[in-house]
This record gives structure tokens, C-alpha cells and sequence, in this order.
């Protein structure tokens, strides 16, 4: 296991590299760099920009240099010092203290969308497979096509639309007003769970309706197994039968579903937290490409990427731990 | 028992293609999904004749005008389709427009009526509409006759007094064009790399595989922002609509190339490939004339699931402003006007192509779902 652990991780060396290359292309690929974007700002409001000024930034910035070595500029300041390059835009903060609480914030609202999912998805995928082809069945079946269909951004509208209609609340945000700039402290805690759970249902729906079907499939599988039949035989309750053998192998494959779960679930919160203005990652990379503020972008897109890989990681190691089988297949190999 | 026996001989001498379409036929809901979506694709190729009005038409005195309700009944007698004409007037405070329904006045709602002149497909010339109020003629002071088109605003009218209903309809060819050349391209990228590193297999395959891993692991919107955010403002509407195609694809067709690679891996080993082998085919040949037909319906299963997919991103991203962009007509792009809560709780009919977005999404779910069952006819 432990060996299995070590390649798997030195695996996503290259990987990581790789991606990294591919997101720094990405960010240089508008035409132009940061100061033709603050240059022509300037023009809009009617100043000259000072050559000598830009020439400085120029070089300050290293956007003077090749794009290798811009390239192994960000790279050595990541690897070495955790250093992630500085924002242009915004008073060339260190990016690590940018994007810090926004990174933190995005992976809480993540893990507490999975966790929604899965709370929600195997209670429901077990009964829909036990009341096979009833019209609760076809009922849930329905909702969860539903809810795969539907776009995170028109859900979010849709909730701010009834919350606002029907309660007079107010939806957006991850904390009141008196929490926004506070230091962390319990309270503040307890401010954000009040408010998280408006993006996390809003994230865990398309998850949970995929993953509702999935479990469905799975323990439908395993219900017409022989040993189901004669644990039946042999007098085991229904409920025991159920939960002490089919269910736990149904839930295995889905360990690995966590893996593909992420990207989406990254890519919906960076869209939900648009639409309601959390400050999480989305928002601030918007904002980042748009003034083609490089390292900043640069950075925010790596970090997703770099999020991803460990938690496919991370899945396929609890895969391995759950499931006796993928344990034993690899140990023999 | 005759009888029977010609089903079963019928099912027996049935092509692989005839099988699955039989199968297909069974899934109800399927061959449902599958007329909405024809309809759907009839409408965005005639919308030019389906709307009732100009989508770019500008009303000053319409500026969010709601929907207007079909009735039936009309002091307890059913009349022929019609709607109540809207008077308006003016908030002396907010100087909002509000509109009521004036009820002493019923407009009857025609079908194959003249309204706004328009082109079809930019190339023929003509008047009538599928439905519509009609025009009327007025003589105005100086003895000339004046026609106005009675509008018709079936979902209500954006800030502009454009009508929205007829702008969904002209948004529908965008956005649900967009997810099928998407996936052309998604799909010509699918086949040749996944061909490529199933065939020749050995380091290559490896290492398309690891690249194909890695771009998985990408979030698929932030690349996408970061895509749309080096699209330069200069680019012609055209241009940006076939870039946004390729950089839909640019993600998906790994999932395609998975599925081809995988295939051909398998069909490779098969006894009729050997056969094929000893007789001396080429292995290109045999690539293309006998493990091709052996793919093909999984090959056309995934890309009918990727295409809502592609939708949803589209339209995401025109909402965010990432995507296409005004003048272009699609469902993103009018979604933009409902990004604030105060819009869409002053003007909720903004919201209406969301609608579309999920009917489209579901059916296409709904016909892939038919569809992947019916591309294995064997397996009952």
C-alpha cells in the first residue's frame, strides 16, 4: 500500500509540470501583457502614460524577459519559496496573500458539496433501487434528470429569485455584513455556516443527481446477485441484508467518482460564487484575465489544477484502502 | 406460433443498425426526447418565420413590457385564442413604466400573419410570420396610410422593448448550434488520437494517455474563461462563435479518444480481426472496414451526451460575459440581462431561457440515455 502511495505520488510530478506549462501558455495567450491593458486604462481617462514609468515596470515585472524565463521566474519563486508571484493590479500584493482565504474558503465549500452529495445521493439511490419501476422511483429518476439539466448559474439565479421573492432574504455572500472584513474567530465560523449552505446545495445538485443514478445502477447490480438470494434463504432480515452487504459494495466504485467530482465541482463554484458574489476563487480569476494580471491568474488556475490532481489522488488511495479487491490486484502485481 | 417464428426470423437475419433501431423505438421516452429535439432544430432553422417579431426591433414605449397571456375566455364565453391589449403608464416617482392588461380590448392571435418584413436564412424575402397579432393600417393627418405591427410579446420584453420570445427563438440557432459543431470538432480531435494511440499503441499510447489525464485534470470553466479572456474585443461575431466551438472541444474530445482507444484495444483481439490478419488485410484496412462498424454506435452515444454538455457551457459562459457577446443573439447572451436580483425580481420573464437551456439539456440526456441502450442491440 505504502509503495502504491509513493508511485502514485511521484507520478504527479510530471503531471503537475505539465500543467503547469500548459496554464502559463494559457495565461500569455491574449495579445498584449498587464501594462498595454494599464497603459490603454490610462489613455481611457485621458493621461499619458510615462515611457520611461512603463520601461521601469517592464523590467520590475521581468515582462522584458523571454517567456521561458518569465516562465522559470514563477516556477523557482513556487518550488522554492512558495511564491507565487505578485498582482499587478492590486498594489503588487504577494498573490499567496490574495488569493489565501479565497483558496481556503473554495475548498471548504467543495468538501462540504461532497459531503451534501453524499449524504443526500446514497440514502435516496438505495431507496430508488429498492422501489424499482414505482412511481417514487420514476419520481426521484425524474428530479435528478432534472437537476442534471439544469446549468449551476440558473439554479443560483433561480434560488437568489425565490429566496428574495418568497423569504425577503438575501442569499448572496458568505458572511453578514459585520463578518466580511472581521478577523477569524468563532463567531465568524459560525457566520459562515449559516450562510455555506446556499452555494453547497447550489453545487451538490448536479453532483447528487449523477450520483443518485449511479448508486441506483450499482445496487441494482448487486440486488440480482446470487448471495443476495441466499442470505434471503437463510432468514437474514431485509434491512441487514441490505446494508450489511449489497450497499457496501455498491458505495466502493463510487469512492472513485470523488476523482472526476472535482473538476466540476471546482468549475461550478468558480461560476455560483460569480453569480453570488462569494469571495472564493472564481470571482478574483474573472477579474485577474480580464487585467490580464498574469501571476495572479496564472496562480488561481494552477492551484485548481494542483487541487484536482490530489484529491483524484486521494480518492484512488481510499479506493484502494475500502476495496480488498483493487488492494489485493496490485499487491500480486 | 407461426407468426412467432417469422418475429424471431425476422430477428435473426435483422442487421446490426435495424436491431438497434428497434431498440430504440422501445425507449418511449427517447423517441419523445427525440421529436422535442427535432422540433427544437426545425424551429432554430426557421426562426425567422417562427418569432412573431424583429428580435433587434427596438420599442421605447414597450421597455419591460411582461408577457402577455393567451385567454380563451373572455366574460364567460371562449373565444378564439386571443390577448388583451396593454396600456401603460408612467410611475411619476420611480418613473417606472408599469403595464396593465386593458381588458375592453381583445386582439385575436392569428397564424401565417403579416407582421415585420425579414429575411429567411438572410436570402428570401418575406412577411408572414407562424403567428402573430397582424398589422394595422391607420390614416394618419396628411392622408397616408400607416401600418403598425401589433406586437406580440408572448414572454415579455427586455429593457429595450425587444421582444424576447422572438429573440429565444433566433437565440436557439446560436445556442443549440453551437453544441453540434462543438462536438464535430470534438469529435474529428476524438478519433484521430484515440485512433492513433489504440493503433500504433507501445510509448505513443502512453504518452497521449498521461496527456490526456493531465488535460482532464483541468477545471473545464476556468480554462475556459481563461480561453475566452484571450479573445480579443476586434473579433467579427463569426469568429468568436467558432472559436468558442473549439475551445469547447478542446476539452472534450478525451473522453471521445478514451472511448475509441478502448475499443479498438479490444475489437483488435477479436477472432475476426485474427481472420482478417491471416488473410492477409493491412491492419489500416482492417482498422477502418471491420473494427470501425464494431465502434461506431459508441462513438455516436458519447457524442450525443457531450452535446448538452456543451450547451450548458456555452450558455455559462455567455452569461458571464466570457463567451459570445452582443450583437450575437443565444441564450447566454440574453441571460445577461438577468445577472442582478433586483432585475430578476422586477422582471422575472427574464429568466425564461432558462427554460429552454434545460428542456434542450434534458432531451438530449433523455435521447442519449435511448441511445446508449440501443448501441449494444445484443445485450438482452
Amino acid at each position: 500500500m505504502i509503495g502504491y502511495i509513493i508511485r502514485r505520488v511521484l507520478l504527479m510530478i510530471p503531471t503537475l509540470f505539465v500543467i503547469s506549462v500548459i496554464t502559463f501558455i494559457i495565461i500569455q495567450l491574449p495579445p498584449g501583457d498587464y501594462l498595454t491593458t494599464y497603459i490603454a486604462n490610462l489613455q481611457e481617462t485621458g493621461e499619458e502614460a510615462d515611457e520611461a514609468l512603463v520601461e521601469s515596470l517592464r523590467v520590475r515585472y521581468g515582462l522584458d524577459k523571454p517567456f521561458y524565463e518569465q516562465y522559470f521566474i514563477w516556477m523557482r519563486g513556487m518550488l522554492l519559496r512558495g511564491d507565487l508571484g505578485q498582482s499587478f493590479s492590486m498594489n503588487n500584493k504577494p498573490v499567496t496573500e490574495l488569493i489565501g482565504e479565497r483558496v481556503a474558503l473554495t475548498v471548504v465549500v467543495t468538501f462540504f458539496a461532497i459531503v451534501f452529495t453524499w449524504i443526500v445521493a446514497i440514502p435516496i439511490g438505495i431507496y430508488s433501487a429498492t422501489h424499482q419501476y414505482k412511481v417514487s422511483d420514476y419520481f426521484i429518476s425524474v428530479l435528478g434528470f432534472i437537476g442534471m439539466a439544469t446549468p449551476e448559474f440558473s439554479l443560483a439565479l433561480l434560488v437568489m429569485y425565490f429566496s428574495s421573492e418568497m423569504f425577503g432574504v438575501s442569499v448572496g455572500g458568505l458572511f453578514s455584513d459585520a463578518y466580511i472584513d472581521a478577523p477569524w474567530s468563532w463567531a465568524r465560523v459560525g457566520d459562515l455556516l449559516v450562510h455555506i449552505w446556499v452555494p453547497v446545495v447550489i453545487l451538490g445538485v448536479a453532483g447528487t443527481a449523477g450520483m443518485i443514478r449511479t448508486m441506483r445502477a450499482n445496487l441494482l447490480d448487486q440486488l440480482e446477485m446470487p448471495y443476495v438470494v441466499t442470505a434471503r434463504a437463510k432468514g437474514v432480515s431485509e434491512t441487514r441484508l441490505l446494508v450489511k452487504y449489497p450497499v457496501r459494495v455498491a458505495i466502493n466504485p463510487m469512492i472513485s467518482t470523488i476523482g472526476w467530482m472535482l473538476p466540476a465541482l471546482f468549475s461550478g463554484s468558480a461560476i455560483v460564487a460569480m453569480v453570488l458574489g462569494l469571495p472564493m476563487i472564481g470571482p478574483l480569476l474573472l477579474r485577474a484575465l480580464m487585467e490580464q494580471d498574469m501571476y495572479l491568474a496564472g496562480s488561481l488556475v494552477m492551484i485548481m489544477s494542483v487541487l484536482t490532481v490530489i484529491g483524484t489522488l486521494i480518492s484512488d488511495i481510499l479506493l484502494a484502502w475500502v476495496d480488498p479487491r483493487i488492494r489485493l490486484e496490485r499487491q500480486r502485481s | 406460433m407461426s407468426r412467432r417464428k417469422t418475429k424471431d426470423e425476422k430477428l435473426y437475419l435483422a442487421s446490426q443498425w435495424r436491431l438497434m433501431w428497434w431498440k430504440f423505438l422501445d425507449h418511449r421516452l427517447a423517441v419523445f426526447s427525440c421529436c422535442v429535439l427535432i422540433l427544437l432544430y426545425v424551429v432554430a432553422v426557421f426562426c425567422e418565420f417562427v418569432a412573431p417579431c424583429e428580435p433587434n426591433k427596438r420599442a421605447k414605449e414597450r421597455s419591460f413590457a411582461p408577457p402577455q397571456t393567451i385567454h380563451i375566455l373572455h366574460e364567460g364565453h371562449i373565444h378564439w385564442p386571443f390577448v388583451y391589449g396593454q396600456t401603460q403608464h408612467r410611475d411619476p416617482e420611480t418613473l417606472r413604466l408599469y403595464y396593465s392588461p386593458d381588458t375592453e380590448r381583445r386582439i385575436p392571435v392569428r397564424f401565417f400573419v403579416k407582421g415585420d418584413p425579414y429575411k429567411l436564412w438572410g436570402l428570401i424575402p418575406m412577411e408572414r410570420h407562424l403567428f402573430g397579432l397582424g398589422r394595422v393600417e391607420t390614416v394618419n393627418d396628411n392622408g397616408e396610410t400607416i401600418t403598425t405591427v401589433t406586437r406580440f410579446n408572448l414572454m415579455g420584453c427586455d429593457r429595450l422593448g425587444r421582444d424576447l420570445f422572438s429573440r429565444i427563438i433566433y437565440g436557439s440557432r446560436v445556442s443549440l448550434s453551437i453544441g453540434l459543431v462543438g462536438v464535430f470538432f470534438s469529435l474529428v480531435l476524438g478519433v484521430v488520437i484515440g485512433g492513433i494511440s489504440g493503433y500504433y499503441g507501445g510509448r505513443l499510447d502512453i504518452l497521449i494517455q498521461r496527456f490526456i489525464e493531465v488535460l482532464r485534470s483541468f477545471p473545464q470553466i476556468p480554462l475556459w474563461m481563461s480561453f475566452s479572456a484571450a479573445m480579443p474585443a476586434t473579433w467579427s461575431q463569426l469568429t468568436v462563435y467558432f472559436f468558442m466551438t473549439v475551445i469547447l472541444a478542446f476539452i472534450t474530445w478525451t473522453s471521445l479518444a478514451q472511448v475509441v482507444r478502448g475499443k479498438i484495444l479490444s475489437l483488435r483481439e477479436e477472432d475476426y480481426a485474427m481472420a482478417a490478419r491471416v488473410a492477409g488485410r493491412k491492419e489500416f484496412s482492417i482498422l477502418m472496414r471491420h473494427l470501425m462498424p464494431g465502434f461506431l454506435s459508441h462513438i455516436i452515444v458519447s457524442v450525443t451526451l457531450q452535446i448538452p454538455g456543451m450547451i450548458i457551457a456555452e450558455t455559462s459562459l455567455s452569461f458571464l460575459k466570457l463567451g459570445l457577446r452582443p450583437p450575437t443573439i443565444s441564450w447566454g447572451v440574453l441571460l445577461q440581462d438577468a445577472q442582478s436580483v433586483s432585475a430578476i425580481r422586477l422582471y422575472p420573464w427574464l429568466m425564461w431561457p432558462i427554460a429552454f437551456v434545460i428542456v434542450a439539456v434534458l432531451m438530449f440526456n433523455f435521447m442519449g440515455d435511448g441511445l446508449r441502450d440501443a448501441a449494444d442491440p445484443y445485450s438482452h
